[in-house]
């Protein structure tokens, strides 16, 4: 089975063809806005660190934006820094350098103030749009294919309808050779030891077990009832009443496959194939940053209660389980799981309409929120305080 | 009168899942597990799409049981029928207040 994608020097396969403007620092990002908003062709990641911060996270902050440089949906890149930034923006012109993309720097503070790198930093962006929007898709096979997972906004339905489609569809990339990538570790309580035992080995048990600890042990130390945080007052409504009943039904999206390890928040995929796990919160701007960052190509996204949001570099496919929430949100949902909820499909055949959906979309066909670009929400998860 | 269906995911289970609208107190909803077999129960109190009920009697400190695995503690004895959420089941996790 094939699809047709872009595929770039370092031999990964792309369903998009982008410029990324990637800010060094939050303190770029009005430039990096500015030049997006005037060439075509560009996508930004608007995050809001990247100084100021303890060291793990600032080596944490430029390994991810190096990773969302990475993504095969990304054909060529502008790095816009301020000049005065924690994260390490040298390091990051060499290694994404040495993917074969072509790579560009500019540095606001050595170039004379912020209307003169906007007016750089857009020509640059307008000869590396020209420069890559002639590449053709060509015919690969679907091992090529990184697909991340995720739910939110869920209600009830998420764990009897839309994440099962899911699970089938994550079944089925992975008999078929691809990767797929499931997070949200916070949503792993309660249903760890299910996990545990579907890893590929003993080690990797011990980690999922080790990242579920550590999530909970940081919940834990604000000293309260986690509840309205993780269930949140939506999920409470939409009758989730706890994270051990939100969890049961968030891990099925993740199939029945083994699991082949663990990546870390701010890794990329490079030749790893089979169901992964990345550690990841559950709140949608950082997962969603840390799986397009995993190199992910598109993410499928399940919904009860109608989640919208997108991803600058990453489609995201709606698949929504409640039946009321999809007729009243059809404009944000791709996909309609609620009908079987109301008995008038099974998981197989929308799981099937599902799939087809995706290879569309390694295609080139867009999703809802992309072709109305409700994508701005992003930011990297960081660990340690503000300082 | 169309039917009215509640969800039991794993035979394990003490709670059922409703996925249809108006479910006033009194109500028959017609709970099914996997295979599809049924059993009627009346609903105490009103229940909005999505919520649980007991389908059997839980004593306050036994576990309830979905998906055939733990989602929490009963704080109160629970009747078959009986509304369940967050006003009588205490999740176990993140508690950083126990």
């Amino acid at each position: 089975m094939e699809f047709m994608g872009y595929v770039r020097p370092d031999s990964k396969v792309g369903a998009r063809n982008y410029v990324a403007v990637i800010p060094s620092v939050t303190c770029a990002n009005d430039v990096a806005q500015a030049i997006c908003r005037q060439v075509q062709g560009t996508v930004s990641y608007l995050h809001h660190q990247g100084c100021c911060q303890m060291p793990p996270d600032l080596e944490r902050v430029t390994n991810t934006l190096i990773s969302l440089g990475h993504s095969p949906n990304v054909a060529a890149i502008l790095i816009v820094s301020l000049g005065c930034e924690g994260t390490d923006h040298a390091r990051m012109f060499e290694e994404l350098s040495a993917t074969g993309k072509h790579v560009e720097i500019i540095h606001i503070q050595e170039i004379g103030g912020v209307s003169k790198a906007i007016q750089a930093g857009t020509d640059i962006a307008r000869e590396l749009v020209i420069e890559i929007s002639g590449l053709q898709r060509e015919p690969v096979d679907i091992s090529k294919v990184v697909m991340s997972i995720k739910c939110g906004a869920s209600d009830t339905t998420s764990g009897m309808a839309s994440n099962c489609v899911i699970g089938y569809v994550a079944d089925k990339l992975v008999d078929l050779g691809a990767t797929v990538i499931f997070g949200e570790t916070t949503e792993f309580l309660g249903g760890e030891h299910l996990l545990a035992r579907r890893a590929v080995n003993k080690q990797v048990g011990e980690k999922i077990l080790q990242i579920v600890d550590a999530m909970e042990t940081r919940a834990k130390s604000i000293g309260c009832d986690m509840r309205k945080g993780q269930p949140t007052p939506g999920n409470i409504e939409g009758g989730l009443s706890s994270i051990e009943e939100k969890s049961l039904g968030a891990i099925v999206k993740s199939g029945t496959r083994p699991i082949q390890g663990v990546l870390e928040y701010w890794e990329h995929v490079t030749n790893q194939k089979g169901l992964w796990i990345k550690d990841t919160p559950g709140r949608e701007p950082e997962i969603l940053t840390g799986m397009a960052a995993a190199g992910a190509q598109f993410m499928l996204f399940s919904t009860g209660r109608g989640a919208p949001q997108g991803f600058p570099s990453m489609p995201v496919i709606k698949i929504c389980g409640n039946p009321n929430t999809y007729q009243n949100m059809k404009n944000d949902m791709d996909l309609n799981a609620g009908l079987i909820i109301t008995g008038e499909k099974t998981i197989e055949q929308v799981g099937e309409e599902a799939f087809a959906k995706l290879l569309r979309v390694m295609n080139g066909e867009m999703t809802k929120n992309e072709a109305i670009q409700y994508f701005s929400a992003i930011d990297i998860h960081c660990l340690g305080p503000v300082i | 009168m169309d039917c009215k269906l509640a969800l039991k995911v794993n035979d394990k289970d003490n709670v059922a899942t409703i996925f249809a609208n108006d479910i006033k107190d009194g109500t028959e909803v017609d709970v099914r597990d996997k295979s599809g077999q049924g059993e009627k129960v009346h609903v105490k109190g009103d229940i909005p799409f999505g919520h649980k009920i007991a389908i059997q009697d839980i004593k306050k400190g036994e576990l309830i049981i979905k998906y055939g695995e733990e989602i929490g503690i009963a704080t109160d004895d629970i009747a078959k029928g009986e509304y369940v959420h967050v006003h009588n089941l205490d999740s176990m996790r993140g508690r950083g207040d126990w």
